[in-house]
């Protein structure tokens, strides 16, 4: 199967010829598969080279103008790196941009922490009015970027990774969906956890949400579940573990309710290797999962029983 | 003459002392507080192609205050060209004034940025020369005035040590060097925008004619900074 960002490349290209105010920006990272594009579009693809400052303060400075720029590097040199221009150069000066991000959590762990960045979506959420979408298949990462570009001048974090589920779900840019319907507790997989999350609920009694557009945080959806399904909370995120559970708890502020919110741990781990190895060693593989979400949910039904 | 009378009128640059003290509570400013005012006089005055009328032409020229610290004499310029309305200097830095101490684009007529923290103005600047030649928008020219220590900042050299090789002929930089930097070498600053194949030229920041030459000499292919020189910080 191709990847997110196999994907990326055509989409983006497709896009650049089809509407004259898209225009790229890179920071080298992505430069070469981009070769043929800038060859057909010299001035809307921007190489500023390893410049992650200027990458998004010029991002900025095509806004103001009117175009609508897309910028990607990996989600550590995007987001963290040059914070304080996505903050002020961005939101401060009232335009967007599509910030398109690679590598995610730990999809190069032989890369090590300096290439990793569970923080992304914890950070984005310290700002006000962004949009993140995580695909959990190369498919949706196409929809979601369509719906990115598409979005006036918002300002939208795209998160591709390496992992993906197996098969594709239909993606609308908004809400969650329900994928399985049960009675006793509620789990929220964010894009490439699905799969990991109906095998580990496999056989229990909960209901399964889909999220791939998790800022604006499906508040009506999570509410709607919790009708049939109580109050009891998963949420399976595949970076920082907890950024959503306050989200969550907002969503439910009127009821009683409880959330476990399962991600990636904050310690380094200071490991390489593979990334199954650090999906289970965040206790993101289906068995781990299935432990910690059944037992959350029992002690849950032993509360209210 | 009333603040109503007074409304819609254009100002000289002898009166530019007069508006500051509107902000100040004094018409007697130190160099600190006057060190940008020749420069954005000139620039408003004789350089720049933007007025209130056309501040949403696309053909405009751009001018970024990067240099966000003491934009007093900033606001008494734009409140001279008509941009921004006299009796609104009074309230400088209240509640409910549209100027505060750094300004912000979404509240005060003309700026193109909000600028306070250091390092911003540049690397925007470069996104703007490359928005418009993006849309065959050539005319347009895009000025940034930035300070000597506000040089200190990595981005800036991130957005400069692009732009030259780039060419970006229709980006210009100002910066106003009172000596401010703590850590810095004579001649310094010009040599490194050269270096990155930037034009350059050094000139006495007070002085008008000297500003109006170096601001409109020619530069083809390239970015040009003037570095406009005034009395140190200090002194």
């Amino acid at each position: 199967m191709d990847t997110m960002r196999d994907r990326f490349v055509p989409v983006l290209s497709r896009l650049l010829d089809e509407d004259p105010r898209v225009a790229i920006v890179l920071a080298e990272i992505g430069n070469v598969a981009f070769a043929e594009t800038q060859r057909r579009h010299p001035d809307r693809v921007v190489n500023v080279g390893i410049r992650e400052q200027l990458l998004v303060g010029a991002a900025a400075g095509l806004a103001l103008t009117g175009l609508r720029p897309v910028v990607h590097t990996f989600a550590s040199f995007l987001v963290e790196r040059p914070f304080e221009q996505v903050k002020l150069d961005l939101g401060h000066q009232g335009v967007g941009a599509v910030l398109v991000s690679a590598a995610a959590s730990f999809d190069w762990p032989a890369g090590g922490y300096t290439h990793m960045a569970p923080g992304d979506v914890a950070l984005l959420d310290t700002l006000d009015g962004w949009t993140v979408h995580v695909p959990g298949h190369p498919d949706e990462a196409e929809t979601l970027l369509r719906h990115a570009v598409a979005a006036d001048d918002d300002k939208v974090y795209v998160r591709l990774s390496v992992q993906a589920n197996r098969e594709a779900l239909p993606v609308d840019g908004k809400g969650f969906r329900t994928v399985r319907e049960g009675r006793s507790g509620v789990v929220v997989a964010v894009g490439p956890m699905l799969d990991a999350v109906l095998a580990a609920t496999e056989g229990l009694d909960v209901t399964v949400l889909y999220a791939t557009t998790v800022r604006p945080f499906d508040t009506a959806a999570l509410r709607r579940a919790t009708e049939s399904a109580g109050t009891d909370v998963v949420l399976v995120e595949p970076y920082l573990a907890g950024t959503s559970t306050a989200a969550a708890n907002d969503a439910l502020t009127d009821v009683p309710h409880r959330v476990l919110g399962l991600g990636v741990g904050r310690s380094e781990l200071r490991r390489y290797g593979t990334v199954e190895e650090h999906v289970a060693a965040h206790g993101l593989d289906a068995r781990s999962l299935r432990e910690r979400i059944g037992g959350f949910v029992a002690s849950g039904a032993a509360v209210h029983s | 003459m009333t603040i109503t009378e007074e409304r819609g009128r254009l100002h000289g640059y002898e009166e530019l002392p007069r508006l500051m003290g509107l902000m100040t509570g004094d018409e007697k400013h130190g160099s600190a507080a006057t060190s940008t005012l020749d420069v954005l006089w000139v620039l408003y005055d004789r350089v720049l192609r933007v007025g209130p009328e056309r501040m949403d032409d696309p053909g405009r020229d751009r001018f970024l205050l990067s240099k966000g610290h003491g934009p007093m004499a900033y606001y008494a310029v734009l409140a001279a060209k008509g941009f921004v309305p006299v009796d609104w200097l009074p309230g400088f830095g209240s509640y409910d004034s549209p100027l505060g101490h750094h300004p912000d684009r979404l509240l005060v007529p003309g700026a193109e940025i909000g600028s306070g923290s250091l390092g911003h103005g540049l690397p925007i600047a470069v996104g703007t020369a490359l928005g418009l030649r993006a849309q065959g928008l050539d005319d347009p020219r895009v000025w940034v005035l930035i300070g000597d220590a506000e040089l200190d900042e990595g981005s800036n050299h991130e957005a400069i040590a692009f732009a030259g090789p780039a060419g970006l002929e229709q980006l210009h930089t100002v910066v106003v060097d009172n000596s401010s930097a703590s850590h810095s070498r004579p001649g310094g600053i010009a040599a490194r925008f050269q270096a990155a194949g930037w034009s350059a030229v050094t000139v006495d920041g007070r002085d008008h004619e000297a500003l109006y030459a170096a601001f409109t000499a020619p530069h083809p292919g390239r970015p040009h900074v003037v570095v406009a020189r005034v009395e140190p910080k200090s002194a």
